[in-house]
């Protein structure tokens, strides 16, 4: 029962900081491979929050999650301008640029971590928490600025044209999801009670970006099964020892010539969304019979 | 008549190329005028300086009396000016109302927090935008398609997709970059007529680039030619038509000769 408790708290954890991403990277379109830098921000601000000032656990949360933010909003600002795969490369540059800085600083333990902290993540606090991040998200995405962003992945040109503020709209998603980041690394410092630079390197954020590709760009529900699966399937294959990150990776690469755009591709699993999707297909097929029609009139 | 749009001596520099040199001309409110000359001579190269795509190299452009050079598009498309793209450029993986409803969003004012709280002034100003971009489909008789992926639309459709989609901005110069490029004659008769509906059901003017002769002659009031980024001619249908450098610009000299 504990075992399993634990598998559904690491999901949990991880999911805030998926559905972050999700935000970023599959409705705004900008890839980030440095999101574990932000989770590791987040790690290290609430563990000095509640292991060296001893203040109450919510105060680290905010803590993390908002100096995770700012930390955002000064990498957007240098970044935020580039084009399309340099803003991914800027990302990767900030992620180890995190990890080599926490190594230096001895008041945090440096490159050989900080044991015994406090551990004040309870199942109930991470379901409360995921529960909010997902109204969060779903609200956002389903509001005008959320279909901002989601113009800006489309056809950034034209969503200027229409204007929007391009600029702005992308800053909103990466302060977002980078807050998000910072409240799953304050959960996740103060549950394992040892956080080390090296849990936030480029693979961690490799992690969570795998996460929301697998799960589909453009659906909540999709990064949520994507956390899911990805998160519990390592756990489930632990008896075969050596065999689980080949079956991990052949999972991966599975879903990714089987469904290139993700298990849930951009379908929500909601009712709209179920609605959504039909009467997209309805329209598909009634244009399609139409324009037979039409041929068949040109023929005879 | 009152001007809505003016070109005080617009100039382009790409290196040491000038795509756009010294063009001024005055769009009338209210009016269609056409923006010719053959392939490179600058036209969209003016559209992109207009939306603030590309920034001036010299010269002024006025929106209604007030300098709009300096400033960014989504800006300049706040104050009233939009456009379409000679390559259609639809947000391709959202639904036909999609498309319109995520170009409304100017007309709601609620803020991140209303969003994320779903407070009153969300709802209603979201089931406003969910009318308004209704409304637009179902003048520009796209109602019963609302729910087709842009993408899966019919070419035809595509660009009264997005004129639709730019009118949901409630602008007041409408800029359109070849709207008949790959149409047949008929689908061009119809939208003539379209282009004409719409700039006296929605009060705003037009400047459109074309090459189909006989949309640019039936449609415009007004026309300016272009060659080479340079001003030709500038007058009306008739008046351009029998230009004798507007003729050599189009069939060459040596034809324009016999």
């Amino acid at each position: 029962m504990e075992y399993i408790q634990g598998i559904a708290i690491l999901i949990g954890i991880n999911l805030i900081a998926v559905l972050g991403l999700s935000i970023l990277t599959g409705f705004t379109g900008l890839f980030s491979f440095g999101h574990g830098g932000f989770m590791a921000i987040g790690a290290y601000i609430s563990a000095i929050v509640t292991a060296r000032l001893h203040l109450p656990f919510a105060l680290a949360i905010i803590a993390g999650a908002v100096s995770a933010g700012l930390v955002s909003i000064f990498i957007g600002r240098l970044t935020l301008k580039l084009k399309g795969d340099y803003f991914c490369i800027a990302t990767m540059g900030f992620g180890e640029a995190v990890r080599v800085i926490l190594n230096n600083i001895d008041y945090v333990g440096g490159a050989r971590g900080w044991e015994s902290l406090p551990q004040l993540t309870s199942i109930w606090v991470v379901l409360g928490l995921d529960i909010a991040a997902v109204i969060v998200a779903w609200n956002l995405i389903n509001s005008r600025h959320g279909r901002n962003l989601v113009a800006v992945r489309e056809e950034e040109l034209a969503a200027q044209m229409a204007g929007i503020d391009v600029y702005r709209h992308k800053m909103i998603a990466l302060v977002v999801s980078a807050a998000m980041a910072g409240i799953a690394g304050a959960l996740m410092a103060n549950y394992i009670q040892f956080i080390r630079p090296t849990m936030f390197n480029m693979a961690k954020s490799t992690d969570l970006t795998i996460m929301v590709i697998f799960g589909g760009l453009g659906s909540i529900s999709g990064s949520i099964v994507g956390t899911f699966l990805l998160v519990s399937l390592p756990e489930l294959f632990r008896n075969f020892a050596q065999w689980r990150l080949v079956i991990y990776g052949l999972a991966v690469i599975v879903i990714m010539v089987g469904r290139p755009k993700g298990v849930m591709g951009g379908f929500e699993l909601t009712p709209s969304g179920i609605r959504k999707s039909m009467a997209a297909r309805r329209a598909r097929l009634a244009l399609e019979a139409e324009a037979r029609a039409l041929e068949r009139e040109d023929l005879a | 008549m009152s001007v809505v749009l003016e070109l005080k001596g617009l100039t382009k520099r790409f290196g040491g190329l000038a795509a756009v040199n010294d063009v001024s001309f005055k769009v009338r409110e209210g009016g269609i005028s056409g923006l010719i000359g053959p392939n490179g001579a600058g036209k969209t190269t003016i559209f992109n300086l207009i939306t603030g795509v590309y920034k001036v190299s010299g010269g002024a452009i006025e929106f209604r009396g007030l300098p709009v050079q300096d400033k960014e598009p989504y800006q300049i498309a706040g104050l009233g000016i939009t456009r379409t793209f000679q390559n259609i450029r639809l947000f391709k993986e959202l639904s036909v109302f999609d498309n319109v409803l995520t170009a409304c969003h100017a007309s709601a004012k609620y803020g991140l927090t209303e969003a994320v709280l779903r407070l009153p002034r969300f709802r209603r100003e979201e089931k406003a935008l969910h009318e308004k971009a209704d409304s637009l489909l179902e003048i520009m008789g796209l109602r019963d398609r609302t729910d087709v992926t842009a993408n899966n639309l019919p070419y035809g459709l595509q660009r009264r997709l997005e004129i639709t989609r730019a009118l949901a901005l409630d602008p007041k110069l409408l800029l359109l970059d070849e709207p008949a490029a790959g149409m047949n004659p008929d689908e061009t008769e119809q939208l003539m007529r379209l282009i004409a509906e719409v700039r006296s059901r929605f009060e705003l003017s037009v400047l459109v680039i074309e090459h189909h002769m006989d949309l640019i002659m039936g449609v415009c009031e007004h026309i300016h030619v272009l060659s080479f980024g340079c001003t030709l001619a500038d007058g009306t249908p008739d008046e351009v038509a029998n230009d004798p450098q507007v003729v050599e610009a189009y069939l060459g000299a040596e034809e324009a000769k016999k």
